[in-house]
């Protein structure tokens, strides 16, 4: 039985997250194929705006912190000035999905040769709750106190349905990380992502439906049940696209 | 020096970037700076560059971010509204200490405003070219050889002083057409090497770089905010920049910058041969504002007369480098209505006939 210890690519810092938001697992999850992969040395992290946004304490590889939504632009940046390194960014569903719905398309369509870390928890968990661009029909939240009402407030984004019509994408995949199996699912996915970028292949992206237990008002078990219940129907599990694009 | 080329202001811009060692330019579609990208489009694969076009002028301006970061030279460039556009961006740049060099092709306002000349960016540029306590070097030419030569100072003042650099042009000097020369070096495109906080990969050598503007305690960031002040200090101390003519015996002295200032001057000149005692103070740094440049030059006139492509914007400036101690008087054309030297010249008239 092998230890279970922190990845390298993990400093000690004490994370602030909620207790049962996966953020903490998929940090892991990425810190681990950094490790196994050897390239901690070769990575820059882009963080933008939202909880993650102090990741930068967390991740031991270079980061970056970025504007709200703006990261796959930076991430470009990084990307063309060394076209080398391993570069991903770490985005949730508001800065993805609202304000940096640009910068992902583009960056997507370009065929970026990045990986793109999408935490989905269908709302903005950081400034306590509101509305996302993910937000599920009839879902309450600080800002649709009756429901989100989807001839008011329009309908929820599914991103890796959208971007997988790009040319540009080498991988969109959507996994979640409530149990065993589906991290470790979570974990090849990301892994195959890094792996696309090293071979220099195209624009990567893995979504992963996330939870928010606090903004939900629910406890760590519920909020993993609503994952399954009612995140996956809206937002199925799978690979959208896979393919080098050259 | 090479021999002299004719070349329009953005091309020769263009190609002092690359031989300032630009790795990478960001740009995005807009009149009259377009010609910055073309040249570039063109020039960058040739030299082992790169050109990207951007989907905004705000992702341009982040892979800026990005590139800076990584401790390579790079550059944006754009027009009026592609500033606004830019702004937030520049303040990350600012708040996360990175050096870029910016460029501003300025046209007439505000909103999507005119195509044709302007000095309507001066307050944007100077006081606020994004939220937060921060600053940005600031060169204004005056000629195609100046849009050249101050690219590169910038390059050389945004590395040393760790923050960005903006040239504030205008759509005359970016469009029209001078000999120039560059200086005989061999082209040699930037890397990291001397840039030890770049985030550029570790490589297990040294313990992980952060880039950022983020600072939740307030005591944190106030100390942050007042050691940049106290480069900007430095920066203020050392390398203010202002051309001053004919103004020892001056009774009126006309300060004007950028292409305005080429039209004061000739108005200034043929006012002197007509006997009136008129001088001329072109400040070149915008910011830091060549205040002692300008208290000197003032110091025996009795009026000053401010011409702008504007409203009246540096004017306020001028005032403040005075400590108001004489009438400061404006002229200025806007929209991209670019002043004669006649009608400069019957100002200084007004003013020196009236002593």
């Amino acid at each position: 039985m092998p230890d279970f210890k922190k990845p390298h690519a993990l400093t000690d810092a004490v994370m602030h997250y909620c207790p049962g938001c996966t953020h903490g697992i998929v940090h892991r999850l990425v810190a681990e194929v950094l490790d196994e992969m050897d390239i901690e040395g070769d990575a820059i992290g882009v963080c933008p705006v939202g909880c993650s946004v102090m990741a930068y304490d967390y991740f031991n590889c270079d980061v970056i912190e970025a504007a709200h939504g703006r990261a796959p632009a930076v991430a470009t940046g990084v990307k063309r000035a060394n076209p080398d390194k391993f570069v991903f960014t770490y985005q949730g569903d508001g800065d993805l999905a609202a304000i940096g719905t640009a910068e992902i398309v583009h960056a997507a369509t370009r065929g970026e040769n990045i990986t793109v870390i999408f935490i989905n928890n269908t709302t903005y968990g950081m400034t306590g709750g509101q509305m996302a661009p993910t937000t599920l029909p009839g879902q309450i939240t600080q800002t649709t106190p009756y429901g989100r009402n989807p001839d008011v407030e329009g309908f929820p984004v599914r991103v890796c349905e959208m971007l997988s019509q790009l040319s540009g994408v080498a991988l969109a995949q959507r996994v979640t990380v409530i149990d065993p199996k589906s991290v470790n699912e979570a974990k090849k996915a990301i892994r195959k992502g890094f792996e696309f970028q090293k071979n220099k292949q195209g624009f990567s992206i893995i979504e992963v439906l996330s939870t928010c237990p606090t903004n939900w008002g629910m406890t760590p078990i519920e909020a993993l049940q609503r994952v399954k219940d009612e995140m996956i129907p809206y937002y199925p599990l799978g690979v959208y696209k896979e393919g080098a694009i050259r | 020096m090479a021999e002299k080329t004719l070349m329009k202001g953005n091309e020769a811009l263009a190609e002092a970037a690359i031989r300032s060692g630009c790795k990478c330019f960001f740009g995005y579609p807009i009149t009259p700076q377009t010609e910055i990208s073309a040249y570039l489009s063109k020039r960058m694969p040739k030299v082992g560059g790169t050109f990207l076009q951007a989907e905004s002028e705000v992702a341009a301006i982040n892979m800026v971010y990005g590139c800076a970061s990584s401790g390579i030279r790079c550059m944006t460039s754009s027009s009026s509204p592609g500033i606004s556009l830019k702004t937030e961006g520049i303040s990350y740049i600012a708040g996360a200490d990175l050096p870029c060099v910016i460029i501003n092709v300025q046209r007439g306002g505000p909103g999507l405003g005119g195509i044709q000349p302007s000095q309507s960016d001066y307050w944007q540029v100077t006081h606020a070219l994004g939220h937060g306590d921060f600053h940005a070097l600031v060169y204004a030419p005056a000629s195609v050889q100046e849009m050249a030569d101050y690219v590169s100072k910038a390059f050389d003042m945004a590395d040393k002083y760790r923050m960005p650099a903006v040239i504030l042009a205008d759509g005359l000097l970016g469009q029209m057409m001078e000999p120039v020369c560059f200086p005989d070096t061999e082209i040699k495109m930037s890397d990291a090497s001397n840039k030890p906080w770049a985030t550029n990969g570790h490589g297990h050598k040294r313990p992980h770089n952060i880039v950022n503007s983020l600072y939740l305690k307030p005591d944190q960031l106030e100390d942050i905010v007042r050691d940049r002040f106290e480069r900007y200090e430095e920066v203020k101390a050392n390398h203010s920049e202002a051309v001053v003519d004919y103004c020892d015996d001056a009774d009126v002295v006309v300060v004007a910058y950028g292409s305005t200032a080429r039209l004061a001057k000739s108005a200034v000149e043929q006012a002197r041969k007509q006997g009136i005692k008129v001088g001329i103070v072109r400040p070149v740094t915008l910011w830091p504002f060549p205040v002692q440049q300008i208290k000197d030059a003032c110091k025996n006139a009795k009026k000053v007369l401010v011409v702008e492509m504007s409203m009246g914007q540096m004017i306020d400036d001028v005032k403040l480098a005075i400590e108001c101690s004489k009438p400061v008087h404006f002229y200025g054309r806007t929209g991209g209505v670019i002043p004669k030297p006649a009608e400069i010249l019957a100002e200084i008239k007004k003013l020196g006939g009236n002593l």
